[in-house]
């Protein structure tokens, strides 16, 4: 049976009718079609599917999207500019080569977004700690985290 | 598609027993995180849910008149970790909580979930056993609140009726007032993984810091449920802080437990964890009091 629930959606509200099983990953990425949120694991082990959920991250795939009716959820396509420019966060993405095959990347992102949207410093061991709900098969997590130490040095530099 | 049945989604802790006495088979969810997977993997398929996520009543951490510390059943474990009076007074229970899952699943899985899916693996239970935490657990009949270390029977298998919600978690002043602890979670991972062993240890000390007044030791995994060892606890109150006692500590811990082996580690290796981890969370539950093995 469907139901009618109203999320914002990278600050758009929207109305969406989803199935009572229906996983917030499955609701965004098939009715809405935002493809940046990936289907890995599906039991919360990878990290692949994180999205912001009234600002944290949490792993779309272990969450009903009948739970998220009145909030707020952020992907990865709502980062860009008007424009359509990249975040700066993205931008260290790239620069610090942080990207390889690409799956892991959007759940980083939105992990790094809440990383650096909160005014703590953290060390590189904290950060490890932090990013340790994604997995990366590709990079060996060292220029991920050189990554969000340039965006979060950037935001505190201004 | 999660294959379940039926879900009932609630918004009060009175909806909520109401509908558990209406559905015999039906199964609490809350954060997900734990009952999500297992449908998934299977076990619970085609199951009846109830959701008791985000009700209000369930949240929030309190300072009660009396001193006792009241946390809602369903607190994240990310907000139990960054609340100001958990960080105040019982920093231990932040600190364990803070090492379950990963952040993600930190911020959907909570305390009441930890403990009511009776896992002996849980990060929250052996703390919340040496805090002395009172479980309250209501229903059609009323309150009752019971202690911690009553609530378990059996791998998954807990006191709480199936018509009973678990509300609250209490940690009365007496039982975290001046008594440092700390918990130790071994795991061949340090995210994402389910603990091997887990080990919680407390101490109050002597006003002169030289000897132990009190002191609490719980394990996870160590038996099949959570574990208080209530001989080693008689036995050592009023010993001097000295090697020797640390050193008998960690071997006497070994009389209390009771370990299998499965497929992530041997009775024998988890035997050599009960002593070791024993001793480690003694020394740094002895040094956030203020005190000094030898001093």
């Amino acid at each position: 049976m469907l139901k009618v629930i109203n999320i914002k959606v990278n600050g758009i509200d929207r109305e969406v009718a989803v199935q009572e099983q229906e996983s917030l990953l499955e609701t965004l990425r098939n009715r809405l079609g935002l493809t940046s949120v990936k289907k890995g694991c599906e039991v919360g082990e990878c990290g692949a599917c994180t999205v912001l959920l009234n600002g944290k991250a949490i792993d779309s795939c272990i969450y009903l999207s009948l739970w998220a009716d009145g909030q707020s959820v952020v992907t990865v396509e709502g980062l860009k500019s008007e424009n359509g420019e990249l975040n700066y966060i993205q931008k260290a993405f790239i620069k610090e080569a942080a990207v390889q095959c690409g799956f892991c990347t959007p759940g980083l992102i939105l992990t790094a977004v809440e990383i650096i949207g909160d005014d703590r410093i953290y060390s590189r061991e904290e950060l490890r700690k932090l990013i340790s709900g994604h997995l990366c098969r590709c990079t060996g997590y060292e220029n991920i985290l050189n990554a969000i130490e340039k965006a979060k040095g950037s935001k505190i530099n201004g | 598609m999660y294959d379940f049945e039926s879900f009932y989604k609630v918004e009060t802790v009175d909806e909520a027993i109401e509908a558990l006495e209406k559905q015999d088979e039906a199964i609490v969810i809350s954060g997900g995180s734990d009952v999500l997977v297992k449908i998934r993997e299977g076990k619970l398929a085609g199951c009846s849910l109830i959701s008791i996520h985000n009700i209000p009543e369930l949240k929030g951490i309190r300072l009660l008149e009396d001193g006792t510390i009241s946390i809602g059943a369903a607190q994240t474990f990310y907000e139990v970790t960054n609340n100001e009076l958990v960080r105040r007074y019982i920093p231990i229970l932040g600190n364990a909580v803070d090492q379950a899952g990963g952040p993600q699943l930190r911020k959907v899985g909570t305390i009441g979930g930890n403990i009511c899916n009776g896992a002996t693996s849980a990060d929250s239970a052996s703390t919340l056993f040496i805090l002395n935490a009172q479980l309250v657990l209501k229903s059609k009949k009323g309150v009752h609140t019971i202690p911690i270390n009553e609530f378990y029977l059996g791998p998954g298998k807990t006191i709480r009726e199936h018509n009973e919600l678990l509300t609250e978690i209490r940690i009365p002043r007496k039982d975290y007032e001046q008594f440092y602890g700390h918990y130790i979670k071994y795991g061949k991972r340090k995210a994402m993984e389910i603990a091997t062993l887990g080990c919680a240890c407390g101490v109050r000390l002597s006003p002169d810091k030289r000897k132990v007044e009190e002191v609490r030791l719980s394990y996870g995994v160590a038996a099949p449920t959570p574990i208080r060892c209530g001989s080693i606890e008689a036995w050592a109150c009023g010993k001097e802080l000295k090697k020797d006692f640390v050193e008998l500590f960690g071997k006497k811990a070994l009389e209390e437990v009771n370990p299998r082996s499965s497929w992530r580690a041997s009775k024998e290796f988890r035997l050599q964890l009960v002593e070791e981890l024993a001793k480690r969370a003694l020394i740094q539950a002895v040094t956030y009091a203020g005190g000094e093995i030898d001093a």
